[in-house]
């Protein structure tokens, strides 16, 4: 993790002083303390696992810090299990323990902080570590009726060639089901379904007649095994895949992993090529904000609105196109900085057609909300109260429209955001209402900031050479258009990639879908759907 | 709510011209790599090299671009001296290697053709570029193409993705449902080679490791035009052998 302090905002990181002394005074000397460039590592020491859960909460609970995520990692000799955690305005923490390889169990964190649920399930689907007191486990990533317990394909003895598993479905396989009331039945949705042109993946609606219960998303149908197939390549190669996984949030996520392969390399990117990521990430933000919208008004079945929105993003993917040489912004994160650099005059056609998408999106907006019928389908609908999205940590524009502020563009600026004054839009109603009017606010913040960076555009060169050399693992996080995205790289001294680890905003909000989808009037299910607008594609990887 | 109504008519006509005309709006398509004729023999050779899909071959001074492999990450036009050609395009369909003829659709089903779409683990990008199909701009019902929720109704199945492994009986449970006379059409590089994720435990590697593919559309992704043009090439009112139009190339 090095050198985001000088990212942060003058007299902050003195908070992680503050934290790092009441931890001292909390936990004694039974936490060692590491602080490294700004962010703190917190190694717990391998005989007290059951420190763990305390230390957690205390982190999550007592101290407001944010819950990023769990990467467990398999090395020679011991495991080594990260939490991810991050003080606003100050910095990550790595609570890190290391277990002996024949450790099968950890205390589960769950009971405290519940958003580590999924990352837990997919620990002990792939790794095959046990979480104690965990309140259910198995079924996640593997699907139990093709897979058997006990393949742990996570671990360095399982090959990722390995021949394509003999396939016995078991016909007998039953999903779990909750609501037991008589006449109550379970309505299987998808995988394949929408017209087939929705992703693919598995509800259980759980329902009476016309009110569902309860909707249970059943995901990983699309899991390519992106962090497996990652192990063994070089830096260039996984970065195919870390931008591929998920496109339609390409850049964001090319973007966090070449950030950690520069901290690895201890290089600095030039000051033109972080103001072009900005530019790009946030031309990708404005576009998939537009999709988004698009889908809402689609699930409402208020069919020009559909097609305006639609055209927005369409002609938002040509000017990126036109622009980049790709619709979705592959290709041009490199470690180092950027592939190519942009003329004058290509930055001025894409000024003018971000103010074209902009004022439509205006335009569609004003209309929308003089549409009754069409604000009745939103309103009060797929409700996430402030109290459990925290609960749950959602994040990016789900986590706003419940009154989660965090964006680590604030929160954590890289690639030079804090140079750029903006606005993080932040509802509380949590309704469909709520998703909608944030994603209208974050486009038009995305448009003024694509301009702000043009305005300041420095010359100089895009890139610099980075060779990825020398062993060592780092994080880069960046704030994707669903919400905050983490890549955890650990490469070896060939360049060689032995861990990555995609922690990604559809992972966490998924996890959050259920509180949405709670005693709902079946009709309403694909708005529900609609106004959460997260992709299986990138939480399965 | 009847400004809706007459806002949609205030648009106008959107649609593309194609397939009646040429479509040369900026940014329609990304593009490709095609067959390039390099100065020297090392050229050839580290254009070959930069290709992390081995989608480039060098032979001599020339190097040939399998589109079925590439992935468009543009490192033989962005990181070379001396890059490979790319040229603008759209009209990419084409048959698989492993066929020499397909035919289309009997015509009592392709005046009006039905299409199931099915994930098989993409990326988001090849689906999303099929859902442009449905927006004014592309306008597919114009041409009688139409997405159907049911195999049961459908004449062409369409896969994007790699086949992941969980998605491999839904697959071929689609697939055995749709009536025959049926057709197969692998949308992307990763649906017809597995493109980054290659082949693995939980990947086929492509649909053709699974099921009969009749026709492809290479792309990573491939611009809904592109996807259009097999379209239609499946309904037999495109030939394979159509040239490609001639747009403002790239050197």
């Amino acid at each position: 993790m090095a050198d985001y302090s000088s990212h942060i905002a003058g007299g902050s990181a003195a908070s992680l002083i503050d934290l790092t002394t009441a931890l001292e005074e909390r936990f004694g000397n039974r936490v060692a303390q590491v602080t490294e460039d700004g962010g703190i590592v917190l190694a717990l020491a391998p005989s007290e696992p059951a420190t763990l859960p305390e230390l957690c909460r205390f982190l999550f609970w007592d101290y407001g810090c944010l819950f990023g995520g769990i990467t467990a990692e398999e090395q020679p000799s011991r495991w080594q299990v990260h939490y991810a955690f991050l003080l606003p305005a100050s910095g990550w923490i790595d609570v890190t323990i290391s277990l002996p390889l024949e450790t099968t169990a950890l205390p589960s964190l769950v009971g405290d902080v519940h958003a580590a649920d999924w990352h837990e399930r997919e620990i002990e689907d792939l790794f095959g570590i046990h979480f104690e007191n965990h309140p259910r486990l198995g079924d996640f990533v593997l699907h139990d009726q093709i897979w058997r317990e006990g393949i742990d394909p996570m671990r360095k003895r399982f090959a990722a060639d390995h021949p394509q598993l003999e396939r016995k479905v078991d016909l007998e396989w039953q999903p779990l089901l909750v609501v037991g009331d008589p006449g109550s039945f379970a309505m299987p949705v998808g995988p394949v379904y929408e017209g087939g042109i929705g992703e693919s993946l598995h509800f259980l609606l759980e329902t009476v007649g016309e009110d569902v219960i309860r909707a249970v998303p059943r995901l990983f149908y699309k899991y390519r095994a992106v962090e497996k197939i990652a192990e063994g390549k070089s830096v260039l190669d996984a970065l195919l895949l870390a931008e591929r996984f998920a496109a339609t949030s390409a850049f964001a996520h090319s973007l966090a992993f070449c950030q950690a392969a520069e901290r690895i390399a201890g290089i600095k990117v030039p000051p033109r090529a972080q103001a072009l990521r900005v530019l790009l990430a946030e031309l990708e933000r404005l576009r998939h904000h537009a999709g988004a919208i698009a889908a809402i008004c689609e699930s409402t079945a208020l069919a020009v609105s559909a097609a305006q929105a639609a055209m927005i993003e369409e002609k938002l993917l040509r000017a990126t196109c036109a622009f980049t040489d790709h619709r979705y912004l592959f290709g041009l994160n490199t470690p180092g900085g950027l592939c190519r650099d942009f003329e004058p005059e290509k930055c001025k056609a894409l000024l003018l057609a971000v103010d074209n998408a902009d004022g439509d999106l205006q335009v569609l907006e004003n209309r929308l909300r003089y549409s009754s019928s069409f604000l009745d389908r939103l309103e009060e609908v797929g409700v996430v109260n402030g109290e459990s999205a925290r609960d749950l940590n959602l994040v990016g524009p789900i986590g706003r429209a419940s009154a989660q502020q965090c964006d680590l563009r604030r929160a954590c600026p890289y690639s030079g955001y804090e140079q750029y004054a903006f606005e993080v839009p932040c509802e509380t109603e949590g309704d469909g209402y709520a998703r909608l009017r944030v994603l209208f606010a974050e486009a038009v913040q995305s448009k003024k900031l694509i301009h702000r960076v043009v305005e300041k555009l420095e010359q100089g060169p895009v890139r610099v050479a980075c060779d990825v050399q020398r062993p060592g693992a780092a994080m880069g996080w960046v704030e994707a258009p669903r919400g905050a995205a983490l890549h955890w790289l650990r490469v070896n001294e060939k360049g060689v990639v032995e861990r990555y680890r995609a922690i990604t905003p559809s992972f966490n909000n998924w996890l959050g879908f259920h509180m949405a989808a709670e005693n709902f009037a079946f009709q309403d299910f694909p708005i529900i759907l609609a106004t959460f607008g997260l992709s299986a594609t990138e939480c399965d990887r | 709510m009847s400004f809706w109504f007459w806002h949609g008519l205030r648009k106008g006509i959107q649609s593309t011209r194609y397939p009646l005309g040429i479509e040369d709006s900026p940014g329609v398509s990304p593009g490709r790599p095609v067959n390039t004729d390099f100065s020297t023999v090392e050229e050839a050779q580290r254009a070959a090299d930069i290709c992390p899909t081995g989608a480039i071959v060098a032979h001599d001074r020339s190097t040939y671009v399998n589109h079925g492999k590439c992935v468009h990450c543009q490192r033989c036009l962005h990181s070379l001296q001396s890059p490979m050609n790319w040229k603008a395009g759209y009209e990419w369909a084409r048959l698989p290697a492993n066929q020499t003829e397909s035919l289309p659709l009997p015509s009592p089903f392709a005046k009006s053709m039905h299409i199931m779409v099915v994930d098989a683990g993409d990326c988001g990008a090849c689906l999303h570029e099929v859902k442009q199909l449905n927006n004014p701009l592309y306008n597919m019902h114009r041409l009688g193409f139409f997405f159907t929720p049911t195999p049961r109704s459908a004449d062409l199945l369409l896969v994007v993705g790699p086949v992941s492994e969980n998605m491999r009986g839904p697959l071929l449970k689609t697939w055995e449902a749709m009536p025959t006379s049926r057709k197969l059409m692998a949308v992307g590089s990763c649906a017809i080679s597995g493109g980054v994720f290659g082949k693995s435990f939980m990947c086929a590697g492509g649909v053709g490791q699974v099921l009969d593919v009749d026709f492809e559309v290479p792309g990573n992704p491939p611009p809904p035009l592109a996807i259009l043009h097999g379209l239609l090439v499946v309904a037999g009112r495109k030939s394979l052998k159509s040239p490609e139009p001639i747009l403002k190339g790239r050197s």
